[in-house]
């Protein structure tokens, strides 16, 4: 090979890295999409916002339903919005229990489900709930803001909304939860 | 017949590779700028309107009571709020099934000239946890329009 | 139990991946190594493994063992047994599964049969192909067992989706797999390569059939899975270039690029780093294009089901696999010495242009489909679709089909335009012939009028190589040549077809009500309720006649499924040798009548018959190069064998 033509091939070399380059730009923007909806998935106007009006029935017999008067008396709660038909509030349950061992006070709001079902669920994944309020249309998932089950809600004494946690509470949040809610009471 | 200097021939073909590359891609660029289809919501719709004829997105929820179907008894015309701005829709076919008032919906069209929104698509969300990219991270007063859909 | 015996089956397999990754290195730095010899018979059994973990999932979904959470979450009692097959693969650790199983069968097969390679080069190969896998096997065992257990068992599973209720879909996704996973083979010859510097002909011929494999399934896959989008979904479309269709696009692009190279590197020693470049890039497409899919960063349609670690993880491996190639490819491609001259006028010239003219599509598709992604960086919404993808891609395609038409009939290494005029006259003769039809029939200026234009010439183009050569002599893979070819042309006549003559209705008709459309005579007869395993349906009774015909009778329905609940259209089409009649039924309106949607498609099928008939061309090619191999081998063991009973006689 002559000089010069090994010469320009020796400087063009730096183009060998480009793909290289090409994909850690591609590495960069995911990992970009990736992480952002981390930073942003609380998008709930609710936060500080006083929980709406609202008073649901018992979804099962043997205890009461949920109505805001109930969150507001000085203590705050965790209030999980969850179904029976719902996979992945199974799979939620055992952390939620959890919680309940460590003394959270919980309220349920099972989403469009019947009474012998949801008895089912909790005679199935235990039963940390002190109070499950019926909502039969979505009516009040809506007014707080939630889009989907399992969400979790910690509603502090006044009533006020203080976090919210979408889609279901893993193992390694539980103690994050529990913080959450300390700070609100 | 060759016009290139054998010895230069790899130089010549890295360089043809990448110089048709980077064509592409500029091209590409230029081409998304002016081509890609914009989101907006009736809020964004109504402060700045998109131009006539152009292809964009409008996301929202189906206003309660403002469904109606024409006499001819595929066209539908309703009403796209954000709760801060109200757009009229046209929409001509087969509606998805998930689709009625109070539903979430992004219509795929284009705004005509008397400010209706005239849709070829709609976008009705396709299960209990679906939510159309764009409206990943709409305040929770436009998401929660989303999810009324089921009964 | 079983459930845990496909666990065992997969740590065991992802622990013999190990060893196949050490021992192929050790044998990279000392030849003699024992651990060296043990890569190939490590490799099969891993392969066996891993199949046999695929084989337990399989089992527990046949029988809807509710208590592993995976079946759970995606089957149902309810649900006809293929479709719970099916759901192994509908999921995102069974699909994951299915892709280490295919990775693992491809290599196990490579270790047991490739034999032409040096030993080194197919040690640091299978080396190549236990690195990538391993790291999917970390993927599926610490982030996504699919083994994992549900306690208690729920009384009854999640369903699956009904839009998946449809045998086409249900097997679209394994054979998408067949070929994104094949593509690793290349990739891992492209490292086996860089790493011992052996990038020759030999490599090319090497790695030809497997990538003409990977490809002929990653053709049959897009070409059902458009299929699957046009009678599925009920809205007249085939190709809507969503990010899913791009995922499969963009390998099938770069495969094809790197089944062209390849053969350059084989026949004539050119191209060679290149053709290493495009090796590591094809299946750098399927997981790129698997990831953008699966994480959910483009299409959050499960979008709670997303769990971002998990997109990290798989970024990570990505980063780390296709990262360490290039790395290497960096490092190495300079050594390889540059190959043979040619002119720019040659086979080699055309084919370097199809090759450039293919990559830059690809960078079209990749950087539209990423677009939405890197705005959203900056807060604004977009969403890139045809109005981008068609003219942008169109401003490759047309050229590159003209190189088509004239590629094939040049010589290796300098050849003269004057050579092969004669041949180029039929098929402009056949270009300017469907011009003056095409305007006669008054089509609008644009992309299909190109299409239709340029088609029917292709076809003729392609057909050229057989002239003058002697039929039944050509080998089979001249034939694949041709084949793929002109399926190129038949494809590329249906889609122009499809936007230049379809006519569409769309009415509320009463029940008696005749409609046109097109040439055909449409008369709602009746509407039925109807119902299945797990749905129920309307079904509606249309009575169909062509110019005047015999009536068809023809049953599109609008059916709701029980378990999720979900209402979808089920589309009816009728075919005939001149297109297709496609009717979707809506619902019914206040005054009680019906919503019809009616296309008249002229000659759509062509699409998808073009599609079938590209891959039909890859079987031909494989099957031509398969042959010539084995026979090769026959050659060889008879002449040694001579030599063996000459030496003994001497």
């Amino acid at each position: 090979m002559s000089e010069p033509a090994a010469s320009a091939w020796r400087t063009a070399r730096w183009a060998l890295w480009l793909p290289l380059v090409l994909f850690a730009l591609f590495v960069a923007l995911v990992l970009g999409g990736l992480l952002r909806p981390e930073n942003r998935d609380i998008p709930s106007r609710m936060i500080g916002q006083p929980m709406p009006a609202f008073a649901l029935r018992a979804a099962v017999p043997d205890r009461p339903g949920l109505a805001r008067g109930d969150l507001a008396d000085g203590r705050a709660h965790l209030v999980n919005i969850f179904a029976s038909w719902c996979i992945p509030c199974g799979v939620e349950a055992p952390q939620i229990a959890q919680l309940a061992a460590q003394g959270a006070i919980i309220d349920g709001i099972a989403i469009r489900d019947h009474p012998e079902d949801l008895a089912q669920y909790l005679a199935r994944n235990g039963d940390p709930y002190q109070r499950i309020g019926a909502d039969d249309i979505s009516a009040v998932q809506l007014a707080i803001g939630s889009s989907g089950v399992p969400e979790t809600f910690i509603v502090d004494g006044k009533g006020i909304i203080r976090y919210q946690h979408i889609g279901d509470i893993r193992p390694e949040e539980v103690p994050m939860i529990l913080a959450r809610l300390k700070d609100a009471s | 017949m060759s016009a290139i200097k054998p010895r230069h021939q790899r130089l010549v073909l890295a360089g043809f590779a990448l110089a048709a590359l980077v064509a592409a891609g500029l091209l590409a660029a230029w081409a998304l700028r002016s081509q890609a289809s914009f989101f907006y919501l009736p809020a964004d719709m109504a402060a700045h309107p998109s131009a006539p004829d152009r292809e964009v997105r409008l996301g929202g929820m189906v206003e309660r009571g403002s469904l109606h179907q024409l006499a001819d008894g595929v066209t539908v015309r309703f009403i796209v709020t954000d709760g801060r701005a109200r757009i009229p829709v046209r929409f001509s076919g087969i509606r998805p099934a998930l689709f009625v008032e109070g539903s979430g919906v992004v219509a795929e069209g284009r705004r005509a000239g008397d400010g209706t929104f005239m849709a070829d698509n709609l976008l009705a969300k396709h299960d209990e946890h679906y939510v159309p990219r764009e409206m990943k991270d709409m305040t929770a007063d436009q998401a929660r329009k989303t999810v009324a859909a089921t009964k | 139990m079983l459930a845990e015996f496909g666990l065992a089956a997969l740590w065991l397999a992802a622990a013999l991946a190990a060893l196949q990754l050490l021992g192929g290195a050790m044998a990279v730095r000392d030849p003699d190594n024992a651990l060296g010899a043990a890569v190939r018979p490590v490799a099969v059994v891993q392969g066996l493994l891993v199949a046999i973990a695929f084989a337990a999932l399989v089992a527990l979904f046949g029988q809807t063992d509710l208590s592993v959470k995976l079946v759970a979450e995606n089957s149902h009692s309810a649900k006809p047994l293929i479709y719970k097959l099916a759901g192994t693969w509908g999921n995102h650790e069974g699909s994951m599964l299915l892709w280490v199983t295919v990775m693992g069968l491809a290599g196990g097969f490579v270790a047991l049969v490739e034999r032409r390679l040096p030993e080194a080069t197919m040690r640091a190969t299978l080396a190549g192909q236990a690195f990538v896998s391993l790291g999917f096997y970390g993927f599926l065992l610490f982030a996504s067992n699919p083994f994992a257990r549900l306690s208690p068992p729920p009384a009854e599973g999640q369903g699956l989706n009904p839009l998946l209720q449809d045998p086409g879909l249900a097997f679209h996704p394994p054979t998408l797999y067949l070929g994104y996973v094949g593509l690793s083979i290349a990739f891992s010859f492209a490292i086996g390569a860089l790493v011992t510097r052996e990038v020759g002909p030999a490599f090319a011929r090497t790695m030809r059939p497997w990538v003409l494999g990977a490809w002929i399934f990653l053709t049959l896959g897009i070409t059902a899975g458009s299929y699957w989008a046009y009678y599925d979904l009920g809205w007249g479309g085939w190709w809507f270039w969503d990010p899913v269709e791009n995922a499969s696009l963009m390998p099938w692009l770069a495969a094809t690029a790197l089944l062209h190279s390849c053969s350059v590197l084989a026949a004539r020693n050119a191209l060679r780093a290149w053709t290493v470049m495009l090796g590591v890039v094809a299946f750098s497409m399927s997981m790129i294009g698997t990831f953008l899919v699966r994480s959910g960063i483009l299409t959050s349609v499960h979008a709670f089901a997303v769990d971002p670690r998990r997109g990290t993880f798989i970024l990570a491996l990505l980063a780390i696999n296709i990262g360490s190639a290039l790395v290497l490819f960096a490092l190495r491609a300079a050594t390889v010495t540059e190959g043979e001259r040619f002119a720019v006028t040659s086979r080699e010239g055309a084919l370097v242009f199809n090759n450039v003219m293919l990559s830059s599509i690809l960078g079209i598709v990749l950087i539209g489909t990423l677009y939405p992604l890197f705005t959203e960086a900056f807060g604004e919404k977009v969403s890139v679709g045809p109005p981008y993808f068609n003219p942008m891609t169109a401003i490759f395609v047309v050229p590159m089909l003209l190189v088509l038409a004239v590629g094939p009939l040049l010589r290796w290494r300098r050849d003269r335009l004057a050579r092969v005029q004669l041949s180029l006259l039929p098929p402009l003769v056949v270009s300017a012939g469907a011009l003056v039809a095409v305007l006669a029939l008054g089509v609008r200026p644009g992309l299909p009028m190109v299409g239709l234009v340029l088609a029917p010439g292709l076809a003729v183009a392609s057909m050229m190589p057989l002239r003058g050569r002697h039929l039944r002599r050509l080998p089979l893979a001249v034939w694949g040549m041709v084949v793929a070819h002109a399926g190129i042309a038949v494809a590329l006549f249906g889609m122009a077809c499809d936007s230049a003559f379809s006519t569409e209705k769309l009415v509320a008709a009463h029940i008696g009500d005749v409609v046109a459309v097109g040439p055909w005579q449409v008369t709602l007869s009746g509407i039925e309720p109807v119902a299945g395993a797990n749905w129920t349906a309307l079904e509606g009774e249309l009575l169909v006649r062509y110019e005047g015909g015999d009536a068809i009778r023809m049953t599109p329905q609008a059916r709701s499924f029980w378990a999720p609940p979900q209402n979808t259209t089920v589309s009816a089409l009728h075919t005939r040798w001149n297109g297709q009649l496609y009717t979707v039924l809506g619902e019914e309106t206040e005054d009680g009548r019906w919503q019809l949607r009616l296309w008249w498609k002229p000659f759509v099928p062509l699409i998808w018959g073009g599609g079938f008939l590209v891959a039909l061309g890859g079987v031909l090619a494989l099957a031509g190069r398969v042959l010539a191999d084995l026979r090769r081998i026959v050659v060889r063991d008879k002449i040694a064998w001579r030599r063996l009973r000459q030496g003994r006689r001497a």
